[in-house]
């Protein structure tokens, strides 16, 4: 089947939102190529429990296809209605499965060597739609932080490297009290700019006090979830047949109720957090991995106006197989390791964060926990350069995010 | 896919070029190399039957994948200093080896070896679609099983070693050994204190296939490798990484069989993709010493010091840290500059010392060199001889 065949009634296994939404955009469907309303419909699908965010960028993408004549259609997808694609593509049941439709013409593509003009195609089509779209400025600029390196006692090896040239680098941080310092200040901008998943705090370990203010994920609270998953995967992989992409997609489908997730509770949260299992690699067995990768999606997904990250200590490496059995409660810990990962991990923080539109009034701050070693970025500091001055937490932040 | 997720990118030769032209001038700079063309003229390649049937050639994947920013890059330095200070002097150094091909391990490692870039299914257990470099040199040369060999790190790779193209195929190919299925024949399935070693499939962290092991692989053991399990189980105790198990049999392969083709694949360093960058800068060091390791064994090897060429060059790279499809150093799936554009060096009998060629090449033209310089014909390959190396 190819778009243009598309019928309304082919989306009642839809979500009641998602359904809605397909319906008034229906005709702009039509006219698009199958290499492109797959990827489109994998996004609306979950439209229902997805972040508000994540919303008004679906309704903004269909409402710019939908203005467009059908000249500036043929333009916008010249490239992607170039890409071959096989019979065996047009018969998978893309409406109701389009995320499997997306993986298998991933492979598709890869194998046919039309990957890069795909890339291309998908590259060209970004740069129009964020021509087109108009963003209203965030009611504050955003603000990132990322604490790394809890429970290290020391470290002689440069830290901070991929980002002192974009801030100024602070030698003598007063370290008392840092992270209560930092959660307070997040907490007073959550209160005085209340967004819906607008203000979150994500732990790699036990997550400190905060108030309901925040949107919060961490490691240890998933925990549950990880044991679960990880002994759903255990199963699966004893059973004849099952091979790493299968098994990929195997979790891909898994749902909250599939992990022991009551109905209760916010479900577009809890959704979240399932995918963060099911579709990051290492999030079920480094803690770091969860923080650095839960870091990306919501600033992926959520666009939030501040995201507090604090990276905890990963267990040792371990054989895969010892990793998920998940049976060691008091696993050796890898603390060195943990901040060499953390600080690659704040940098991709502030690249997730910097893709966002707003970017040129953001900030950003990054603290060695414990130790007087810190990091910001922001408008009004200067780049590449070094700082003497004594500052607690709590004052280097006012000066990085004004 | 929407629309968030793109930003002008850098156009992919462009930034391919860049990267190459980064790792020349940091070799000039570092290592006090050469600039390639400014040397091009007769050959340093010793020509001749004689010379020929004594060639001995060593191919490492420096597997699997590495970035230049870890590597070659000025940042990266301080993780390969064997290579940069070691190796790269003594060698030919090529800046810029695009991989155009799929970007999974195991099939771009057949494409390596057979100089088309194979389409196959990254996860299975099926052999290359083109001869590889291993049938060519065998069939063509007329030469026994004992004289290729290759030395592969997991499961997906025991079928390797030979295509089942009509007219090439079964029983034309390389033997393949597996040492992880060497250890768990070794320990008869309960490898308690030998877990470390068999780690495998890093693409997909959490699919854990059981290690296959058994008769076949301890009699390879004790007739090939003339090892005994209690030897192999000593040794395997000292040993960190599959890795080091691996140059571990490589080098009891050259001792025992002086094979004419040896191929390594390294696979450390696919660690990455459980998102531990530590762990994945900690195999990209070994490697590095390992490769340092295996070059001092071939000069120690009667049968191989002298006569004996090595090629190291990682099958591909990693994404880049500014791709929004992709997330970092952690995967290889977005196809970006990044990922395609890699180095090889090549040193040792033949290849002129400290030399840095940026011009582009193909990882498929390993193949017609080898072809080349070994003295058969790769006629299925697709890539081009690299006339610096003849």
């Amino acid at each position: 089947m190819l778009p243009s065949d598309l019928k309304a009634e082919q989306f009642t296994g839809y979500p009641p939102k998602a359904r809605k939404l397909v319906v008034v955009h229906l005709g702009t469907l039509q006219q698009l190529p199958l290499s492109f309303v797959p990827s489109l419909l994998r996004e609306v699908i979950d439209y229902d429990f997805k972040f508000p965010a994540e919303r008004a960028s679906i309704d903004q993408e269909l409402a710019t296809l939908s203005s467009l004549s059908p000249a500036q259609v043929k333009e916008w997808f010249h490239s992607f209605s170039q890409l071959s694609l096989s019979s065996k593509l047009e018969k998978l049941d893309w409406v109701n499965q389009p995320a499997q439709f997306v993986e298998q013409l991933s492979a598709y593509l890869w194998t046919t060597h039309q990957l890069d003009a795909f890339r291309e195609a998908a590259t060209d089509y970004g740069n129009r739609s964020r021509t087109v779209a108009s963003s209203e400025p965030t009611a504050i600029p955003r603000l990132g932080i990322a604490v790394i390196g809890q429970g290290v006692q020391s470290y002689s090896e440069p830290l901070f490297r991929n980002l002192r040239k974009h801030g100024t680098y602070f030698k003598r941080v007063k370290p008392e009290n840092g992270v209560e310092l930092l959660m307070a200040a997040v907490e007073t901008r959550a209160k005085a700019h209340p967004v819906p998943y607008g203000h979150w705090y994500v732990d790699g370990g036990q997550p400190a006090d905060h108030g309901p203010s925040l949107s919060c994920v961490s490691f240890q609270k998933l925990e549950p979830v990880r044991a679960a998953l990880l002994k759903n995967i255990q199963t699966e992989i004893g059973k004849p047949g099952m091979g790493p992409e299968e098994l990929r997609t195997h979790m891909a489908r898994l749902s909250p109720a599939d992990l022991g997730i009551g109905r209760e509770g916010d479900e577009v949260m809890q959704r979240f957090e399932v995918k963060l299992l099911t579709e990051g690699s290492g999030t079920q067995i480094f803690s770091t991995t969860f923080a650095q990768w839960t870091a990306r999606e919501v600033l992926r997904r959520a666009q939030p106006l501040t995201l507090l990250v604090r990276f905890a200590p990963r267990q040792r490496q371990r054989p895969m197989n010892e990793l998920m059995s998940g049976g060691d409660s008091n696993p050796q810990l890898d603390l060195t390791g943990s901040l060499i990962d953390a600080d690659m991990g704040a940098y991709y923080q502030w690249i997730n964060q910097q893709r966002l539109p707003g970017s040129e009034r953001s900030s950003f701050l990054v603290w060695f926990e414990g130790h007087n070693q810190a990091l910001a970025i922001a408008p009004s500091l200067p780049r590449g350069t070094e700082s003497n001055s004594v500052l607690d937490l709590g004052q280097l932040l006012s000066l990085a995010a004004g | 896919m929407t629309a968030s997720s793109f930003k002008t990118p850098i156009p992919a030769h462009e930034l391919a070029r860049h990267l190459g032209c980064s790792r020349r001038d940091f070799l000039r700079s570092t290592a006090g190399l050469a600039l390639g063309t400014a040397l091009m003229g007769g050959s340093p390649f010793v020509h001749g039957q004689a010379a020929a049937k004594k060639r001995k050639v060593i191919v490492i994947t420096f597997g699997g994948g590495a970035r230049d920013q870890e590597t070659f890059a000025p940042e990266g330095q301080e993780n390969i200093p064997y290579m940069l200070h070691e190796l790269a002097p003594q060698s030919s150094f090529f800046t810029q080896v695009m991989n155009q091909g799929i970007l999974g391990h195991y099939v771009a490692t057949a494409s390596l070896a057979t100089g088309v870039y194979e389409t196959l299914n990254n996860f299975a257990a099926v052999p290359p679609e083109h001869p590889t470099v291993f049938e060519y040199f065998r069939k063509d040369l007329n030469r026994p099983s004992s004289s290729a060999w290759v030395v592969a790190p997991s499961n997906g790779f025991n079928r390797i070693g030979e295509s089942d193209y009509r007219s090439y195929g079964p029983g034309l190919g390389a033997k393949v050994i597996l040492p992880k299925h060497l250890l768990s024949a070794a320990t008869s399935g309960t490898p308690a204190d030998y877990n470390h070693l068999l780690r495998d499939n890093y693409e997909t962290p959490l699919y854990t296939p059981q290690i296959g092991g058994g008769e076949f692989e301890l009699q390879q053991m004790e007739n090939i490798l003339k090892l005994s399990v209690d030897d192999f189980m000593t040794h395997a105790r000292t040993v960190s990484s599959p890795d080091e198990l691996s140059v571990y049999i490589a080098k009891r392969l050259m001792k025992q069989e002086s094979p004419n083709l040896l191929w390594i694949t390294m696979h450390d360093i696919d660690i990455a993709h459980t998102g531990a960058y530590s762990l994945y800068i900690d195999a990209i060091r070994r490697t590095d010493r390992l490769c340092a390791e295996l070059w001092k064994a071939v000069q120690a090897e009667p049968e191989y010091a002298g006569n004996t060429t090595m090629f190291i060059l990682p099958d591909f790279g990693r994404d880049a840290d500014e791709d929004a499809g992709g997330n970092g150093f952690q995967h290889h799936r977005t196809g970006d500059a990044a990922s395609r554009t890699t180095w090889m060096m090549a040193l040792g009998a033949g290849v002129r010392q400290g030399t840095v060629y940026d011009r582009p090449l193909q990882s498929i033209d390993l193949v017609p060199t080898l072809g080349a310089i070994m003295g058969f014909s790769p006629k299925l390959s697709q890539g081009k001889p690299i006339h610096e190396l003849l």
